[in-house]
């Protein structure tokens, strides 16, 4: 199994500071139990001297996320709300003297959960004005592009598995790898101006790291194999009628998803974007991912082209 | 009772302990018999004769008809990708193949290549929530554009036994050539293949007591072959390469010894595996059995805790001693929980927390009252720290984390 070391060992076995506080004065939530796992974490802080008196969690999650979250409530009881926010992932890995490589979107959800903490204690809004939480990139997992730059700026971050062992994010349904590469790309050069990474290190697009592109890891989205495959558009199907073989596919679908107590719904088409709404049993994170899979599947036979189908909660986020 | 029990092993659909009865009989292969079974000279005398009784051994474990039907391999997966490889080479007309969402990565990995990168539409027949397979969707793909169907005899991770007899039946009149990855079952279900349609079917050694790295595939007299390693003229040309002699005779006494112990296996292991089980259920709330309970092999059970994570149980299982495995993502270093899970449609609140205990026939009694002594107790401490749990239950108010 894993590589831990002892004092991740330690804090797991044994945790400091799991439980509640009764009134706490900040509470940072992060991760969902359908991602398996999830953190909630509460702090007390002195108003005078804006110092956090005591912090405790409770997790939900392996071993390295009930050792990150304890070591995080270590880290943070004692030190003023500024202080805290200077906090990285980083600090919490090497508290406890390192994770493996794989674990680190352990110690990103500790960060993420103090940085929700913190904001929900100042009552300031977590996503800055100037600094857009942006686009859900990697449906999954939930990860937007606020959270995927702050862990490729704080780690350094310059490949995709990278960005997936901090994150999670692309971990799943690998759709979001091309726009996950993007934002890699796109942050990476803005730290290379600012000197942080060399251009020889960062991330670009267009294979300037083949070596890192033909990591089994990266795999082509499966959309983009299957879109390759489709067969051209059939000439002369006009838009309604494309609509319409859509419509029908999906009504189709739906006393499967029914009998799995879920459901689907056509909201909008949009070129080759097909916006759904997901329903009940099927929303749940990995397991929207694969309902949205059959769908897309089956409409791409139906219609004998590629189309994407999106949920249309997600293109509320695109566009915000 | 407390002995200090150090290491109990409740891994064996993983891998077994080499029986060592086993590995007395392969030790003079290695320096005093170590000759090569096709050379005329002394050093090899006994060991193509060794060779032929193993043959027979696995033969007679399968109910074989005929010992020629047994080819010697270098494992389950090899014998998965013999079997399909050799069945789409011999029907190129065919472009289609049948199998389960549930299958091992040995079948599920090589059919995805072959639906990316030469064309072949893969009927990935799903399971219900129960993991039984949805038997009017095999049949609704039947059809003369299949070359092969490939089910498992029973499931790694919970068990479930496939109804693969009839289905062999079912295939027969298409032209459909059948396999089974029975990697599972051989060894802990009887079989009679003399008297089934099954055309394939693989096997692994050190699922049952033999060591790593040698397996057979069961190919029925008259099913035509193309072999996966071409070399040679040994096991009749179906699989070259100077034999794994020490691994075959192993393989051998293994068959041997599992079809003494086959009566066993279906009754006191099972009696041990259901005393775990209820044990364990009747102890901890919010714990269910995942697989179909009344149809599966008799020394595995998946149990589900919800709210908690599974590598945490599985961390302080270690610490107690007791070797399981998981289908949590955590464990396997996927971000998701296994493809077995979620093809059936296992609830979020517990795909996660899945616990495979796997006996075999050195489980003891002692060492099942151990683990049903230590499970509640660890699952109180995981839960005791989960967000969604208050004292005896899930808690009331969603929790409503900022992503999800
Ligand atoms: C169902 C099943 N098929 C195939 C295999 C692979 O067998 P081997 O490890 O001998 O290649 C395994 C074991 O991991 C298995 O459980």
């Amino acid at each position: 199994m894993w590589n831990y070391t002892d004092k991740v060992k330690d804090y797991f076995f044994d945790p400091k500071n799991a439980g509640v506080i009764d009134n706490p004065d900040g509470v940072g939530e992060v991760g969902s139990i359908s991602c398996g796992d999830a953190l909630r974490l509460m702090i007390k802080v002195d108003p005078e001297t804006m110092v956090i008196t005591d912090a405790k969690f409770q997790t939900f999650g392996c071993g390295s996320a009930i050792a990150s979250s304890s070591a995080l409530t270590e880290l943070v009881i004692g030190k003023t709300i500024d202080e805290a926010k200077k906090i990285t992932n980083q600090d919490i890995a090497d508290f406890l003297g390192g994770l493996p490589p794989e674990k680190m979107h352990c110690s990103v959800m500790g960060h993420e959960a103090l940085l929700a903490a913190i904001a929900n204690y100042t009552g300031e809004e977590l996503a800055e004005d100037d600094h857009e939480e942006g686009a859900l990139l990697c449906k999954c997992f939930g990860i937007d592009e606020g959270m995927v730059e702050r862990a490729v700026r704080g780690n350094k971050l310059t490949s995709l598995e990278q960005l997936t062992a901090y994150t999670k994010a692309g971990g799943a349904c690998k759709t979001c790898h091309e726009k996950l590469e993007e934002k890699l790309a796109e942050v990476n050069a803005e730290m290379v101006t600012e000197g942080m990474l060399t251009s020889a290190e960062a991330f670009t697009l267009g294979g300037a790291k083949p070596v890192a592109k033909a990591a089994p890891l990266i795999q082509i989205s499966p959309l983009a194999a299957e879109a390759k495959k489709a067969q051209p558009v059939k000439p002369g199907m006009t838009n309604l009628q494309k609509i319409m073989i859509i419509q029908q596919a999906i009504e189709e679908l739906r006393p499967h998803l029914q009998a799995d107590g879920g459901d689907v719904e056509l909201v909008d088409v949009d070129g080759d974007s097909v916006f759904v709404h997901l329903k009940g049993a099927c929303s749940g994170c990995q397991m929207s991912s694969i309902t949205l899979q059959g769908v897309q599947g089956a409409l791409m036979e139906k219609l004998g082209r590629p189309v994407r189908v999106i949920p249309a909660d997600a293109r509320r986020l695109m566009d915000a | 009772m407390t002995t200090d029990i150090k290491s109990i092993y409740l891994d064996n659909n993983a891998t077994t302990r080499c029986d060592p009865r086993v590995v007395e009989e392969m030790l003079p292969f290695f320096s005093e018999q170590f000759g090569n079974p096709s050379s005329i000279h002394s050093f090899g005398s006994q060991v193509g004769a060794k060779v032929r009784e193993a043959r027979a051994q696995v033969a007679a474990l399968l109910g074989a008809e005929h010992d020629s039907e047994i080819v010697f391999t270098s494992g389950g997966t090899e014998s998965d990708n013999a079997a399909i490889l050799s069945a789409l080479d011999l029907a190129p007309e065919r472009r289609e193949i049948i199998t389960t969402a549930v299958e091992h990565p040995a079948i599920l990995s090589l059919c995805d290549y072959l639906k990316k990168h030469k064309d072949y539409t893969i009927h990935i027949i799903p399971v219900d929530k129960q993991g039984r397979l949805d038997v009017a969707a095999y049949k609704a793909a039947l059809s003369d554009r299949v070359a092969i169907a490939s089910i498992m005899y029973a499931n790694n991770e919970t068990g479930t036994l496939f109804p693969v007899e009839g289905l062999a039946e079912m295939a027969k009149p298409y032209g459909i050539l059948f396999h089974t990855d029975a990697v599972q079952a051989v060894g802990k279900v009887a079989l009679d293949l003399k008297n089934s349609d099954i055309d394939m079917l693989s096997l692994s050694g050190h699922k049952l007591h033999a060591p790593k790295g040698i397996g057979a595939l069961y190919l029925k007299r008259g099913t035509r072959f193309r072999p996966l390693i071409r070399g040679g003229h040994q096991e009749r040309e179906r699989r070259a390469g100077t034999e794994n002699t020490t691994g075959i005779i192993g393989l051998g006494k293994a068959c041997e010894l599992a079809l003494t112990y086959m009566e066993h296996e279906n009754t006191e292991v099972a009696r041990l595996r259901d005393k775990l089980e209820q044990g364990i259920i009747s102890q901890v709330s919010h714990a269910f059995v995942t697989g179909d309970v009344r149809n599966r092999l008799p020394n595995t059970t998946n149990i589900a805790f919800e709210y908690i994570e599974g590598e945490a149980i599985l961390l302080f299982l270690n610490r107690m001693g007791i070797a399981a495995s998981s289908g949590s993502a955590c464990t396997s270093g996927s971000l998701e929980p296994s493809h077995v899970l979620r093809a059936m449609q296992i609830p979020f609140t517990a795909a996660h927390s899945a616990t495979r205990f796997s006996l075999s026939r050195e489980t003891t009694e002692d060492e099942i009252d151990y683990v049903i002594s230590h499970v509640p107790a660890i699952i109180s401490r995981l839960r005791a720290l989960s967000p969604y749990w208050d004292g005896d239950k899930p808690r009331a108010d969603a929790f409503q984390p900022d992503y999800a």
